[in-house]
């Protein structure tokens, strides 16, 4: 039990060390690195408190897939000159104080829900699927998600193609000036705009593309 | 304070989505960063339903955490592929020079 609860301080201590990191550090690129090691360490307690997949998908989704594509975001646009300095900032900073404190409120008023929160006995009993401990996680998720949330599940994949697609389209961009395959053009090329028979003169040669 | 419970996992969970939101009211300089946040707000949710499901047995709320996982994805590819987009137009992704709106 007291392992347990070292383990636990000591990866809630990084988390929130390194979300820290992430708002206050001036370089973006430092923020990509702190926010890799924030969904590292948030991973961790999930395997520690028993939702393996979970926390292996997190690992895949977030460290593998978005936090690289934040790094390549910030690597492309060129923005570790454009400094993260939101405290030092002269003139029209009227908001920071305002911000701070509504902050501090939204901070206040979820402790104070956590805090007196007691849930009805009766919540225990309107458990829709209950853990089933002889199975692991990741097969009883797989239990749940392909039978009572298919639907769910393939709209989520949906929402995935839509923002494939919407990425797509937003980057898109036609450049003149560039040579690129036009595939009508080449299908539908015939024979004699392509070949031109020429008697040639003896001696002379061929003049090409006159 | 030795035994980890419920509140534990909370209060982590209600400091890291405070960060967040303190990383969104407080940026002025760079809006990648003000992605970041809204991932840390989205991974503080997560947080939350996770040790709900843990502690009070039912595994719904891990799938629900699934379901927001592939929200969060979708939202940073669009979210850079805007900020991409308006850098390729403006030149810039600073947050206080981004006034076109005039809000």
């Amino acid at each position: 039990m007291i392992a347990h609860a070292i383990v636990f301080y000591i990866f809630s201590l990084i988390a929130i060390v390194s979300a820290i990191m992430v708002t206050v550090s001036k370089n973006t690129v430092n923020s990509v690195f702190f926010l890799i090691l924030d969904f590292i360490s948030i991973s961790c307690l999930f395997i520690m408190i028993g939702a393996e997949f979970l926390g292996m998908i997190m690992l895949i989704v977030y460290v593998g897939a978005v936090a690289v594509l934040f790094l390549f975001v910030v690597m492309m646009l060129n923005v570790a000159q454009q400094k993260n300095e939101w405290f030092n900032s002269s003139g029209r900073s009227s908001h920071i104080p305002v911000g701070l404190l509504v902050s501090i409120i939204i901070f206040f008023e979820l402790i104070i829900v956590i805090g007196g929160w007691k849930y009805k006995p009766d919540l225990l009993d309107s458990i829709a699927i209950e853990i089933n401990t002889d199975l692991t996680n990741t097969q009883s998720l797989g239990n749940v998600i392909y039978t009572d949330y298919i639907h769910l599940f393939q709209l989520s994949g949906m929402v995935l193609l839509v923002a494939m697609i919407g990425a797509i389209v937003l980057t898109f961009r036609q450049r003149s000036g560039v040579k690129r395959q036009s595939y009508f053009k080449q299908i539908s090329r015939d024979r004699k705009d392509g070949i031109e028979l020429v008697d040639v003169e003896n001696n002379k040669g061929v003049k090409i593309d006159a | 304070m030795l035994s980890i419970g419920l509140g534990h996992y909370l209060t982590l969970a209600a400091i890291i989505f405070t960060i967040g939101i303190v990383g969104i009211f407080l940026n002025r300089k760079n809006i990648i960063v003000i992605l970041m946040s809204i991932e840390l707000i989205l991974l503080a949710v997560n947080i939350n339903l996770v040790s709900f499901s843990i502690f009070i047995n039912d595994l719904s709320g891990q799938v629900f955490t699934l379901f927001i996982l592939t929200v969060a994805a979708a939202e940073a590819a669009i979210g850079l592929a805007i900020i991409v987009v308006y850098y390729r137009n403006s030149g810039t992704i600073r947050v206080e020079e981004i006034d076109r709106l005039k809000g």
